[in-house]
């Protein structure tokens, strides 16, 4: 059996006791080195699953547990050295004067040695493009450029978790590639796990498993191909499937036979050489 | 009102180590009543440029005309307050432009600021609550305890609760869910065309400057790189992977389909399900003669 990493079981939470319970009996469980995209309408209860996993909100019923430890008040900063978390907005995290700094911060904190902690600034500032911008105050970058230092900062600290809350919302598409395939490099290379939350379908396919949220509910927790068969019922949640799943949908409609729920073009491209070449 | 940039530059902190120009010699027309894309990649100055229509940046070369309104350098704009009411701006961090203690002091900020009496204000908001999708039971909540998205609403709501005639929108549907982005930016379009607003789109999504936009600006590193109708500047592949712009994702699965098939399936507005029937149609086995 592959060791959990997070485990929600039977969670849920609100903000305040009169007001409505945001997540109702949420279970689920991420191995370690699994990526894993949560998905979900707005307000459905993704951001607040995340700060529950490092300790910003305590579950009020059930048990959220991160690599073996119960998050507790007692427990949170053990969890948050363990825990990399880029935020929505990355305004809210900055900290540092310089994007150098603010980088910095987070090794400090964690007691890296000088030279090290160079490096690892280096590395990571390189890795997201923004090397240039390492003595450039954060406030005043451009939003995408605010979300690759963001991202930085979490590479930096070698996490075993790397949590992304639409952390690349404000990049151009090629940029937002670019990035995922780094944070996946990286995932792959140091086996850590990744929680991606995002409404950018084209980002669900780069992951193992997808839980899908509605109205604080986890309406459904499939592999990609699954989610993308179920186009009717993801609309009527104020979801959608990527252009190839849809593509593929259509072409299932009018009798073209598809293997499999294609994932991206070449995928739909090859079925549509066996459709040609079969007639 | 028609808006022109004549060669227009901004530079961010002039004179000090750090100085940045983040827009030279920019020149262009919107005509009243267009619907304009802006697109570029991340830091190639399209925040920098919006901030021009309503004032809050001033160029620090060049000349900036919106309607009978002037910004020059060294040169105070006279109606400021006016236009600002005329230019309504959805910023790119909706964070940014929320800051009452309700939702609905939020709202209905803008237009009380510039005059709008109570009751006026209280007609113009349940519809665009239904607009913007927010429900009402939000309307006494602080704005600061809603999700990501539900905050997007909340600015958009405030934008158009000033009924402006000019909307600029920087990448408003970012953080949207999948419903959200499509009802969203629907909404502007029918709000474009019912008030014959001028509505200016920076987005990332090529799929959304094709769908909606009748003329586009490509930008790069501060400069103009292109401009034209969405249907000339979205055929061009190399040109735009040059500034790291890609094709709509319909017309780069059309080109890939052309390859490998050696058919001939151009972009014409076809809907997934009437592109699904053509390649049915086209790709049909090898059959050789009738
Ligand atoms: N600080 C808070 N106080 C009270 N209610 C809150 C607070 N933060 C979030 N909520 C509410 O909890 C619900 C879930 O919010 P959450 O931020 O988890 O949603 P989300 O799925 O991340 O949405 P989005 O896609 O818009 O980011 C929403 O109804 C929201 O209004
Ligand atoms: N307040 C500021 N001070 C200094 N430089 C800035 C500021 N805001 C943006 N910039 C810089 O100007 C360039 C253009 O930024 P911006 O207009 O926000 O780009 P875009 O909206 O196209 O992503 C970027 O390189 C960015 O770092
Ligand atoms: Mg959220
Ligand atoms: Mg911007």
């Amino acid at each position: 059996m592959k060791k959990e990493c997070i485990e929600f079981r039977n969670v849920s939470f609100r903000y305040s006791e009169e007001g409505p319970w945001v997540l109702k009996n949420v279970s689920f469980r991420i191995p370690a080195d699994e990526g894993v995209a949560i998905i979900g309408h707005n307000g459905s209860g993704k951001s607040t699953i995340a700060k529950l996993i490092n300790g910003l909100l305590f579950a009020d019923e059930g048990e959220v547990v991160v690599l073996g430890t119960p998050v507790t008040e007692e427990t949170i900063w053990e969890v948050r050295k363990k825990v990399g978390m880029v935020f929505q907005n990355p305004d809210n995290q900055f900290v540092g004067t310089t994007v150098r700094d603010d980088v910095a911060f987070g090794l400090e904190n964690r007691g890296v040695d000088r030279s090290q902690m160079i490096t690892a600034i280096d590395n990571s500032l390189r890795a997201v493009g923004m090397i240039d911008y390492m003595l450039h105050e954060p406030h005043r970058l451009s939003g995408g450029q605010k979300q690759r230092v963001a991202i930085a900062s979490v590479l930096a600290i070698s996490p075993q978790i790397i949590i992304l809350d639409e952390a690349t919302a404000m990049l151009d598409p090629k940029g937002r590639k670019e990035i995922m395939h780094t944070v996946n490099e990286v995932k792959d290379q140091q086996g850590l796990s990744l929680l991606t939350i995002t409404h950018d379908l084209n980002e669900i396919t780069q992951a193992d498993r997808v839980i899908v949220m509605s109205k604080g509910e986890v309406w459904l927790e499939a592999t990609p191909r699954e989610v993308f068969a179920r186009e009717k019922e993801l609309q009527e949640i104020g979801l959608d499937i990527p252009f190839v799943a849809k593509l593929a949908n259509e072409l299932g409609k009018v009798d073209v036979p598809i293997s499999q729920q294609p994932l991206n073009h070449e995928e739909l491209l090859e079925e549509l050489w066996t459709y040609h070449s079969n007639k | 009102m028609d808006i022109s940039f004549k060669q227009v530059n901004y530079t961010y902190q002039p004179n000090t180590p750090f100085e940045h120009h983040a827009l030279r010699n920019l020149s262009f027309t919107i005509s009243s009543g267009s619907f304009v894309a802006i697109v570029g990649h991340t830091g190639s100055g399209k925040s920098t440029l919006i901030q021009h229509l309503n004032g809050l940046l001033r160029p620090t070369g060049g000349e900036v005309s919106i309607g009978p309104y002037q910004l020059m350098p060294g040169k105070k704009v006279k109606d400021i307050k006016v236009l600002r009411e005329k230019v309504g701006v959805v910023f790119q961090y909706p964070e940014h432009q929320l800051f009452d203690e309700t939702v609905k002091k939020d709202i209905a900020f803008g237009p009380k600021n510039f005059g709008v009496d109570y009751e006026e204000i209280e007609k113009r908001i349940p519809p665009i609550l239904d607009a913007v999708q927010l429900p009402e039971e939000l309307l006494e909540r602080s704005p600061f305890d809603l999700s990501g998205g539900q905050m997007r609403r909340v600015a958009i709501a405030g934008v158009l609760a000033m009924d402006p005639s000019v909307l600029v929108l920087d990448e408003p549907t970012a953080g949207l869910d999948p419903r959200g982005q499509k009802e969203m930016m629907d909404m502007f379009y029918q709000l474009h065309n019912a008030k014959g607003l001028t509505t200016i789109l920076v987005t990332h999504s090529m799929e959304d400057a094709l769908q909606y936009a009748d003329h586009v600006i490509i930008m790069d590193h501060g400069t103009k790189y292109m401009e034209g109708t969405p249907e000339d500047l979205f055929v061009q592949k190399d040109k735009l992977q040059a500034v790291q712009l890609d094709l709509p994702e319909i017309i780069q699965f059309l080109r890939k389909i052309e390859d490998k098939f050696q058919v001939s399936l151009p972009y014409e507005g076809q809907t997934i399900s009437e592109l699904g029937i053509q390649l049915k149609e086209h790709l049909k086995g090898d059959v050789t003669d009738e």
